[in-house]
Order: structure tokens, then sequence, then C-alpha cells
């Protein structure tokens, strides 16, 4: 069959959702930043949402989160996205707020305001992901990165006993009553991704229910960071990081699941 | 049980040559070209396209979402 | 034998940091500052003298992990850029209430907010007028050489442990990032005296503990204690101004510029003086205390005084205020991390003072 009988809009299976701006992303090839945002932004198409939608951009690799996801968008100061997110919903109950932070925003200086939303319960969604180095300032060590990992303020390995273990902000949270669902997932293969994409629909639809605050985790990549190239560094991932931060969902409809803590 | 032939389009000058969706197609139909983009990026193309069967895997594990998938059912 | 390194300016802060005998220093990345805790991380100053480096989980918890420190006499640092140094302007008032020394230094970027990565000049009211709450000064050190960086770590702690006042070595992206050489001093070891009439080491029997803290509810003593910090504050305006004149002595014309401003000025003073203008150039080396005295007695053989700086012009308020009516001041920068070229100041000088 000729290729150019394939290829015809009735034919269509898959396209990059219009809810991504045609900016080239800023990111580096194969990181996840780019299949997270697409997934965010499919969940919101299909809801059909877009227009009732506000997010909230952090400081870190996606800063300019707000150049490729087609929704009305604020710029966070560094971790205090919940804090920002909390004021929109506040004043807004009906829209849609999501924040979409890195790890260094989330668990480290926004230690506070993650803790805080997740107490009060605030109807938004945290899109958090975990790739356990800071990228955009050059690969310093963050709250998640492993031990013996090595990062630019770590040379020589992570050393818990002078720097501390690295923290799961996301059971930390699940343990509170404000937050109803929060589950860790990654992007990295075509069945995490469908899996990803579930949980962060739930996490959305969880908004129109009042139910507390929704939190999805996403164990990714940052192949500068870790100096691998794109699927040696998701290989790493799966072996090293997967073991410390499983996958799978630890708290549904405000329930803690099979004890996973 | 109906046999499905896919093909896929690559945006090639946003396609980052990260080989992830190459690892991702079961059918082993992506290869990253010889050639590269004004980039420098080494693009992913279909280098056995008749065995793709258009699951769309390459496309939903893309992180720039540069790949469009198509398909059509085959008679049987 | 001289010991001489090419080095990035964050580098030599970072190692004047360590040889001046630094007990603890408590960061956080943010650009284009990373490279100083990323250098005393590699360096692992723990095994050449025993130094502390911790990375911080905020700029919050980094100042006040310094004011710890400092309030048991150890020398303390941390380094930011301004959004960072933000973040830090309650620890750093507290710091200055409690008498506290310690170093802190800001490598300046494009702002307001988030701003840019690029250097700027933005941040002099925040490190010479306040910045954080209440009357009190910062000593301010504004290095334009990464020589500097690397001395101004000694001088920092000096002026710092003298007046018992935190001092601000503000620097921008531009010399945070630019390689130069550097003259390397000895180290100096670490003190292990510590000033028993204020320091917090533990009560001795018999003596009178120690107590450090800003706070005083009764009025009056906050008076009198604010009237102890601006007398202070007078000596070091009397004892400590630094600055350096370049091609002075037969200037018409005067640029004041600090930091990587200055080091643009020079070529524009070069520039110029091939065309026949006869430039020169004040540079302040401490923003505060403010070379207001030296710029005064200047300023009347000049037909106009040019402030370059790369903001909207903040420094050029304390020219207007040093030299008083009857000069004809103006000011030039670029903002948002946009960095002027030599011709570029010239042009302007010519501009707002000559052809006007």
């Amino acid at each position: 069959m000729d290729i150019k009988d394939i290829i015809k809009p009735e034919n269509l299976v898959y396209q990059k959702t219009p809810l991504m701006t045609d900016k080239t992303l800023s990111y580096c090839p194969g990181c996840g930043h780019g299949t997270a945002h697409r997934l965010v932004m499919e969940v919101i198409e299909e809801m059909g949402i877009q227009s009732e939608t506000i997010g909230v951009a952090p400081v870190g690799c996606s800063v300019l989160a707000y150049d490729f996801m087609n929704v009305d968008m604020v710029g966070a100061s560094h971790g205090r996205a919940p804090a920002v997110a909390t004021g929109i919903k506040r004043c807004w109950p009906e829209k849609f707020v999501y924040t979409y932070q890195g790890d260094g925003d989330l668990a480290a200086i926004g230690t506070a305001e993650t803790i805080h939303a997740c107490n009060r319960g605030e109807n938004i969604t945290i899109i958090f992901i975990n790739n356990g180095i800071y990228g955009m300032t050059g690969g310093q060590m963050a709250p998640t990165t492993l031990k013996g990992m090595k990062t630019s303020t770590s040379p020589y390995g992570r050393d818990l006993e002078t720097m501390g273990n690295p923290l799961k902000m996301t059971e930390l949270v699940a343990q509170l009553p404000g937050t109803c669902f929060v589950s860790r997932q990654s992007v990295h293969s075509p069945r995490n991704v469908r899996r990803a994409k579930k949980a962060i629909r739930t996490a959305f639809e969880n908004q129109k229910d009042k139910k507390g605050t929704s939190l999805v985790e996403i164990v990714s990549n940052c192949n500068s960071g870790w100096k691998l190239e794109p699927v040696a560094a998701n290989e790493w991932m799966v072996e090293n990081m997967f073991p410390f931060f499983p996958l799978g969902d630890i708290k549904v409809d405000g329930k803690l699941v099979n004890n996973q803590l | 049980m109906a046999k499905m032939q896919g093909a896929i389009v690559v945006d090639i000058e946003k396609c980052k040559g990260c080989e992830v969706c190459r690892v991702a197609c079961p059918n082993e139909v992506i290869a990253m070209a010889k050639e590269v983009n004004h980039k420098g990026y080494h693009y992913a193309y279909q280098e056995h396209q008749e065995a793709c069967v258009g699951c769309a895997n390459c496309a939903i594990v893309c992180p720039d979402g540069v790949i469009t998938v198509y398909k059509v059912k085959l008679s049987d | 034998m001289k010991e001489l390194k090419l080095m990035k300016g964050n580098e030599a802060v970072a190692e004047g940091a360590i040889r001046a005998g630094t007990d603890g220093y408590f960061g956080y990345p943010i650009t284009p500052q990373s490279e100083v805790m990323e250098y005393l991380m590699a360096e692992r100053p723990e095994k050449r003298t025993g130094m502390v480096v911790l990375q911080a989980e905020s700029e919050l918890a980094a100042i006040n992990m310094v004011y710890g420190a400092a309030s048991t006499g150890k020398r303390a640092m941390t380094s930011s850029s301004s959004p960072g140094v933000s973040l830090m302007q309650e620890g750093i008032s507290y710091l200055a209430g409690a008498e506290l020394p310690c170093l802190l230094l800001n490598v300046a970027r494009g702002g307001p907010g988030l701003g840019t990565i690029q250097p700027s000049q933005a941040d002099y009211f925040q490190s010479t007028k306040g910045g954080g709450h209440g009357d009190y000064r910062l000593i301010v050190l504004a290095p334009s050489s990464v020589q500097e960086m690397f001395d101004f770590a000694f001088l920092g702690y000096e002026l710092a442990f003298k007046y018992r006042n935190p001092a601000l070595i503000l620097s921008d992206g531009l010399i945070g990032q630019m390689m130069e050489k550097v003259e390397l001093r000895e180290q100096m070891p670490r003190t292990t005296y510590f000033d028993r009439s204020w320091t917090l080491t533990g009560k001795p029997d018999g003596q009178e503990r120690n107590i450090v803290t800003s706070l005083d509810l009764d009025a009056s003593r906050q008076e009198i204690h604010n009237q102890h910090l601006q007398e202070k504050y007078r000596k070091c305006q009397e004892n400590e101004v630094r600055f350096e004149l370049l091609n002075t002595d037969d200037a018409e014309y005067l640029f004041v510029a600090y930091g990587s401003s200055a080091r643009i000025c020079q070529k524009a003073i070069q520039l110029g003086r091939e065309e026949g203008i006869k430039i020169g150039l004040l540079r302040p080396i401490t923003l505060w205390p403010f070379p207001s005295k030296p710029l005064a007695e200047l300023a009347p053989r000049m037909k106009g005084i040019l402030s370059v700086e790369q903001s909207a012009g903040q420094m050029v308020e304390d020219v207007r205020l040093s030299v008083g009516c009857g000069v004809h001041i103006e000011h030039f920068g670029r903002m948002g991390g946009m960095i002027p070229t030599p011709e570029e100041v010239l042009e302007n000088l010519k501009k707002l003072l000559i052809r006007k």
C-alpha cells in the first residue's frame, strides 16, 4: 500500500494536541518535561476545560511552561506555586487550577507551601516532576537526589551524613487529610505514559467534586544533569530511581492504598 | 483479525533525535537518519514502514510531540 | 613566589572565602552565582580547613543558618543573586539589628522579579538603602575585577568584625562569570578566639550569659540601641570610605561607575580621549559608605558628571546628594541585563553632557 494512501486526515490516529503551542520546546532532547506537558494539555483538551483553566508555572527548567501550554498561566516565584494557586482558586472556585513544579521548587524551597496547600486541602492539581536534580541552574543536588548520586554540589556523591536523605514529599503529603489523590507515575514508556495520563485525568476530575488536593508525581529523567543520553537515562531511572520512588497510586479518594507508606 | 497498516509523519525540524520513540516501537520500525536537521539532530524516520501498525506508541512517548500517526485497516 | 591562577569571579570569591578562614558557608543554587557553592563543594574545604559547606533548602533558610553561626562568633557566609537576596532581607535586618558580623555576596542579575540571568546593577538601593526593614546599613564592597572578588572576602570579614555588622559584596553576573588572573593570598587560619563579650559559646560558670537578639519591647531602650547603631555607622563613614580615581587630574567630564560598569567606562575614557574629550572616572569601591567627600571635591572642576549604571539610575541619586547644585549631573544605563558597550557610554556622555 502506498504511504500516500495511509497519510490522509480520515486515517488520523494521533496528533499533538492543539493545546500545546507551536513553539519548539526549550527542554533537552528526551526530557520527560515535554511528555508531561503534553499529557496535561491532552487531559485539559479532552475535558473541554481550556477556557476554565489557569496554570501556575514554577522556577526551574519549566519556568517557561507558559510558552508551551496554551492556557492562561502565571509565573510564580520559586517554590510558591501552591500559594499562588491557592490565591487563584479561592477567588475563582469554579476554575480548574493546577501547578506544574520540579523537585527543587516543590520539595526544597517550597516545602512549606506544598505541605500547607495540601493540609488545607486546596481543590487544586499539583503536577510534580521529579528528576532528582536542579536542571535549570546547572545540575545541583536536589532534595530528591539519591544517596551516592553525583551532582555539581555533591560532586563526590550525595553523602547522607552531611546532606541528609532524599525526601519523599509525595508520601509525606499523602498522610495529610487534605489530599484526596496522590499518585506517582512516569512517562518514559508507552505503558507508563498511558497510566500517567489516567492519573492526571483523575487529578483534574477531582477538582469538580471538590475532594481536596490531587498530587501526581512524575519521576523523570534529566539527561544533561545526569550526563546520560536519553535512552540510557531512562534505563538508569528505571534501575535506580524507581526502587526508591516506586510507581503507583498512593492515595485514592482520600484513602491510602495498600499501606504503601 | 484485521491487519492494520500504519504510517507516521515526523516533524523533522522539531525532532531532537532523542531516540525514545525508537525504543518504544514494538516492531522496530523507527531508526535515526544519517542526515541531520538544521539543528544538527539525527531525526527519527520509519526505516521499516511496512511493519508499522499505527499503534502510536512512538507518538505518545515523544517529548516534543513531533510524530503524527495514521493507519488504515487492510482488507482481510 | 606569587601564587597566580586564572579564575572565574565566582570561583575567586569562593577561594577567597576558604582562605579568609570562613567557618561556614550556607547557600542555594541561583544563576549566575551557583559556581560559588559548586566550587566550594568540589574543593572539600572541610579537609583543607574544617570549613563547613551546606546547601540549604532555600535562601531564607541559608540566611538564618548564617544568623545562627554568626551569633557564635564564627565567620559565616552566604551568596545569592538578586531574587534570592530579596528573600534574605528579613534575615539581614535581624543580623544588623543583633549586631552580628557576616559576609554576604550578591551576584546581581536583571530584575525586577525573576528578571533575567544577565548582569545588572539594579540592586544598589537594596544594598545601600536598606532592602530589609528598619534603620540599618550594610557595609557594601563593589568589586570590579576577579582579583577584587578574591580580596574582598578578606576585607569583608575584616570590616564586618570590626563594626559587628554584615558586610555585602555587591558583584554582578559579568564579574562573577568572567575569568581573569588572580594573585592568591595565603590561607588565614580559622580563628579560635571568640569575643566572650557577645558571642554564644556556652555560659561559663560565674559569668553572665550572652543573649543575641534584635528584639527589645522597651521603646526607650530600643531607641538607645538604634542610636548606638547610628554612631557605629558614623564611625564607619568617617573611616572606611574606599574609592579609585582614574584619569581625573585633567578631566573635564567625570564618570561615576562601579563594578562591571567601571570596566566599561575605562574603555570609554580611552575612546573619548582619543577624540580629545578629557574624561575621568571615580570608582566607588565602598558603595556604603559612599565616597561623597571625594566626589564633592572633584565635582566643581567638572563640566558634567555621568553616572553609568546598569539600571534605571540608582547610584545617581547619591551622586546628586554628594555634589549638591551647580554641576550638571546625568545618568546613563541599560536595564534588564543589557550591557552597554564603551562606544554607547561615550556616545551618551556626549549626548547628555556635551551637546545638551
